[in-house]
């Protein structure tokens, strides 16, 4: 499949007064396909924003290719428009247009591009057609969220960066959110989304990138992340009032054992294998160590 | 297709027109306080300060050059600021709105909120302060070309100044004391010949001495010309000194005009 984006050795480097030169993104690598839903991973600071935006277009690089859509972001040749007419942006937290309605923003904003979709379908789509003639202000955080979407999509965009979407969502919220992102996959739109929740991952990402300190660390599928599929399953149950677990590659083999053993049901059987959040921490914890 | 400029920025317009009367801040400090001020100056201080000329007639005009520095730089210095914090400008800059665009609504919400506000202080000037609309032709024409040059004078310094400000929040308190304290040196609540050389040679640095010189020379009588400090209207050197600033302004905005503030 086609790129929608690639990246080769983006490198930027922040220069501090007091502190010296801090390197945000320190040689980093990504393709993201035509189509997926590809997330980018990692604690605070660790440089998901400044690629995010480099990618965007906000902010220049010191080194490195930059590929989206066929375009460079920091270099468009008088191109922009064309460039930002196909692309959609959901930045973090904004607080604009208090004063406008709903409706007065998303059909507005709408004028900006070539072809928009129907504002009111948008406005549908992200779910607060009961808000369309609301003032901005009145909304709540995740409504104000949504309507960030609707702004970002309103120009039916082939890529839809969003940067951390559902942080401070209630967890009701996050799924309708998640939906949301979902439809517009299967509407042909490529995703790029940054986060530090896990389950959203999990959930919404084809692939996921783990960055810390500027430096991708592994970009796998959620389930194969640091080889977390072949990771020892554990196996735990209650034996004479007591919690027994052993680790293992064969689960399977063990826990028939233990049905023999016990000739039956076996007492608080569990089996699992690390949750993403485990493995992810400890990639990050292991980096933490050696750097 | 692209959707042309010139639309977008008609409809950035609309917008910003729509957003400025939703806002009671801005419709009471942008319009209404000028208004206030004229009635409370305007009525406190009405002896004559030459034949036939009333000090209230004189703040009159001097409003009426505040009124084209309040919509313009005011307005743009304090708002677009607070735009950058909010991120207003930063999502912008990610559609394919030219920025162009954007600089015509400022221009339409500038034009729009200078004109009712001129209207307004020229009609209470005629129903109350002794004002007269410009008796001749050529006085007519100069106070077109007056507003309008003091209008694009102060919009693009406006623009210029809004990179100074930090934070939205911080934007009103350093520009509001600045027009103020040139309103005082620039013979708006005073006679300007009767203020210290200091601060005459200060304020004739900057453009509101010359808006209010050049509206007195519109709305006062001719021969109140010799009371001038330069015992003349100076027209020349308005225009000089208000072209200079719109060049300098503009130079300023392309070189310094930030979308984000990191």
């Amino acid at each position: 499949m086609q790129n929608a984006i690639k990246v080769r050795g983006l490198r930027k480097v922040y220069e501090d007064k007091k502190n010296g030169a801090k390197v945000a993104v320190d040689g980093i690598d990504l393709n993201v396909e035509t189509g997926e839903i590809f997330a980018i991973l990692g604690p605070n600071g660790a440089g998901k924003t400044t690629t995010v935006e480099i990618l965007e277009g906000y902010r220049d690089r010191d080194a490195g290719e930059v590929s989206v859509l066929g375009f460079d972001p920091g270099d468009l040749k008088g191109q922009d428009r064309t460039w930002r007419n196909q692309i959609g942006i959901v930045l973090q937290s904004t607080s604009d247009a208090e004063d406008l309605t709903v409706a007065e923003t998303v059909s507005h904003f709408a004028h900006y591009y070539s072809n928009p979709k129907d504002s009111e379908e948008v406005i549908a789509a992200v779910g607060l057609t009961d808000k369309t003639n609301a003032r901005i202000r009145t909304l709540s955080g995740g409504q104000r969220r949504r309507l960030d979407v609707a702004l970002g999509i309103v120009g039916g965009p082939k890529i839809l960066f969003l940067d951390e979407p559902t942080t401070g969502f209630d967890p009701e919220a996050r799924r309708t959110f998640w939906e949301l992102i979902k439809t517009l996959q299967i509407e042909g739109t490529t995703i790029l989304l940054t986060t530090h929740y896990l389950d959203e991952a999990e959930a919404l990402a084809n692939r996921v990138a783990v960055i810390n300190n500027g430096r991708i660390l592994e970009v796998a599928t959620p389930a194969n992340l640091g080889g977390r599929m072949n990771a020892k399953a554990r196996v735990a149950w209650m034996a004479n009032g007591r919690r027994e677990e052993i680790f293992t590659d064969s689960p399977t083999k063990e826990v028939a054992l233990l049905a023999k053993n016990f000739d039956g049901e076996i007492p608080e059987l569990v089996v699992s294998r690390p949750s993403l959040e485990e493995i992810y921490l400890t990639m990050i914890g292991d980096q933490e160590v050696s750097a | 297709m692209k959707p042309s400029v010139l639309r977008i920025g008609l409809l950035r317009g609309g917008l910003e027109i729509k957003q400025f009367m939703r806002q009671r801040e801005s419709v009471v400090f942008t319009l209404l306080f000028p208004v206030m001020l004229l009635f409370i100056f305007g009525s406190v201080f009405k002896d004559n300060i030459a034949p036939g000329v009333t000090f209230s007639r004189y703040f009159v005009a001097g409003m009426i050059a505040s009124g084209l520095v309040n919509t313009g730089f005011q307005q743009l210095a304090i708002t677009i600021p607070m735009e950058r914090d909010s991120g207003t400008l930063k999502r912008l800059r990610g559609t394919p709105m030219s920025p162009v665009s954007y600089f015509i609504g400022k221009a339409i919400l500038v034009t729009v909120s200078m004109l009712v506000q001129v209207a307004m202080l020229l009609g209470f000037g005629l129903a109350f302060f002794g004002l007269h609309l410009p008796s001749t032709g050529e006085r007519w024409f100069r106070f077109i070309w007056l507003v309008i040059l003091g209008s694009i004078c102060a919009t693009v310094l406006g623009i210029a100044f809004a990179s100074v400000p930090k934070s939205g929040r911080g934007a009103s308190a350093i520009v509001s004391p600045i027009v103020i304290v040139l309103q005082f040196f620039s013979g708006v609540f005073f006679l300007f010949s009767s203020l210290p050389k200091w601060m005459q040679d200060f304020a004739a640095l900057f453009p509101l001495k010359w808006l209010t010189l050049g509206m007195r020379s519109i709305f006062l009588p001719d021969n109140f010309a010799i009371k001038e400090v330069a015992h003349s209207w100076e027209t020349g050197r308005t225009i000089l000194v208000l072209v200079a600033w719109t060049i300098a302004g503009t130079l300023i905005s392309i070189k310094t005009f930030k979308w984000s503030d990191r």
